[in-house]
């Protein structure tokens, strides 16, 4: 990511309502994504930081305002790391299978994937260092290793726009670590914009560029020292601190 | 030997055959998601529906397959549409409906025609007993269920993988889940003149279990569970001719056997 590069919005929330049958858990929310960007979503259970993440990916719409995607999104091109489901955890499929299903969005029919797709496929396991696990079985690989492979196969779906949901719930702290470092990377090196749901509130204040921390009808958006020194920073970041 | 070669010279036989590799080999490819996505029990639970409706067909003079494809595919996509995240669980729909749908057929049984041979084909199947336009029917439906899985088979495996992601990466997930509904439904109602409502669920679940003990990837699960269903199926259906057990059981029992090897294979394997 060069320095002179315009960098693009991809997402644009403006005075976004959202909610369920009328509901609104969230008013007013305007913020924005941009490449480059790390931010870190937080806040108690039942916050409503699945309803962002739902809006977010276009799966939910919102009640009122809007919530604008850069046009190359548009053909559904976000890479979304999903919360792991129980059956996958036990799921017979090569690793290399796996990260090919991130190019499916928008494609038709066809047999198989594309020289270009794979070699890019292969790219991104390389990027991950899960390239020699190419041909393991997915469900012998250990918690962190399996992330990495999901990782993978967001950046197959998108390259520009990953969009993690609790990603380190699970792991083994040294795996986590991995799993931050390997996010850093991709976010400083390669200027992929990063949304992460998260509750480890110790590496969100370190790796986010922005924080929005979802509370009881009520948010706050900003840097990470504007988060640590408003009211709810100094209640839930205040180990740090 | 002649005894093997003997059985050929039967027409319903080979009938049986065409048509039982043909199902068998639907059955298993359908089996690998639905297995995978925790739906092993619907192959059961649609059986029992298509027994019901068979019964209230046969009650009222009316042609068996017309009404009972309609009511299987209608339960199937209400059946797959469940999520984890409905209020009842999709087992507890599963079996909810079978129960239901079961009761329902037989008592319009008992207050109509009573237990005939054509009640009882339904339970237990009547392979042997399939004429030409029975066949050709089996034929074009098993034909359809397998090109349409060939052509999906990228988006089956992505919606079964992963739902949520392939939903976010604008996978028509709702669609794609019908479709299988769908398949399924076919082939357990063509199943059940095979090996009736009783067994059939076995030849979804078990080919697609036993693939699952020895193979890696999901291709190669694929794969092996049709060539497990189909060499199960032969073989059960030859070891009836030769022994004179019911072909259905028979089937089964293979599948069984088949499937303790795999998971002897596994053990010894790690």
């Amino acid at each position: 990511m060069s320095g002179t590069q315009e960098r693009k919005t991809w997402i644009d929330c403006r005075d976004v309502s959202l909610g369920y049958e009328g509901r609104a858990i969230w008013e007013g929310l305007n913020f924005q994504v941009r490449s480059g960007d790390y931010l870190c979503i937080v806040g108690e259970n039942g916050s409503g930081k699945s309803t962002l993440l739902k809006s977010l990916l276009g799966l939910l719409r919102p009640l009122s305002g809007a919530i604008v995607r850069h046009v190359d999104l548009r053909r559904g091109a976000i890479g979304y790391l999903p919360q792991q489901t129980r059956a996958q955890k036990d799921f017979p499929a090569t690793v290399f299978e796996v990260v090919l299903s991130g190019f499916l969005s928008g494609s038709g029919i066809r047999f198989l994937h594309t020289p270009a797709e794979k070699s890019t496929a292969l790219m991104n396991m390389g990027k991950l260092g899960v390239l020699e696990l190419k041909d393991a079985c997915y469900r012998e690989l250990s918690g962190g290793q399996q992330q990495r492979v999901l990782l993978a196969r967001a950046l197959c779906a998108a390259g520009e726009l990953l969009v993690l949901d609790e990603p380190v719930t699970g792991l083994d702290p040294a795996a986590a670590l991995d799993l931050y470092r390997t996010l850093e990377y991709l976010n400083k090196k390669e200027g992929i914009a990063i949304v992460m749901v998260t509750h480890d509130i110790r590496s969100a204040l370190r790796y986010a560029t922005a924080i929005l921390h979802a509370g009881q009808n009520r948010w706050f958006y900003g840097t990470p020292e504007e988060y640590l020194a408003s009211p709810y920073g100094k209640r839930f970041g205040g180990e740090r601190a | 030997m002649s005894l093997l070669l003997q059985m050929f010279t039967y027409p319903f036989i080979v009938r049986a055959f065409v048509v039982g590799i043909l199902v068998s080999l639907c059955a298993a490819l359908l089996g690998v998601p639905l297995v995978l996505k925790r739906y092993s029990m619907i192959g059961d639970g649609l059986s029992h529906v298509s027994f019901g409706a068979l019964a209230v067909a046969l009650a009222c003079g009316w042609a068996p397959l017309p009404v009972s494809i309609p009511v299987v595919i209608l339960a199937a996509v209400v059946l797959l549409r469940m999520t984890e995240n409905s209020p009842m669980g999709a087992d507890a729909a599963i079996a909810v409906t079978s129960a239901s749908a079961l009761a329902i057929g037989v008592i319009v049984t008992s207050l109509t025609t009573g237990m005939t041979t054509d009640v009882d084909s339904y339970m237990f199947g009547s392979i042997l007993a399939m004429d030409r336009a029975d066949v050709a029917l089996s034929v074009a439906l098993c034909a359809a269920v397998l090109v349409l899985f060939v052509l999906f088979y990228h988006q089956l495996f992505a919606i079964t993988f992963d739902e949520n992601f392939s939903r976010a990466t604008g996978v028509k997930v709702g669609l794609y889940s019908t479709l299988l509904s769908v398949l399924t439904a076919l082939t357990i109602v063509l199943g059940m003149r095979l090996v009736g409502a009783m067994l059939i669920s076995s030849l979804v679940i078990f080919p697609a279990l036993s693939a699952m003990r020895i193979r890696k990837s999901f291709r190669g699960v694929v794969i092996c569970a049709a060539v497990i269903s189909v060499v199960s199926f032969c073989a059960g259906l030859t070891l009836s001719y030769l022994v004179s057990t019911p072909v259905g059981a028979t089937v089964v029992i293979v599948n069984l056997i088949v499937f303790l090897g795999c998971c002897a294979a596994r053990r010894l394997k790690s």
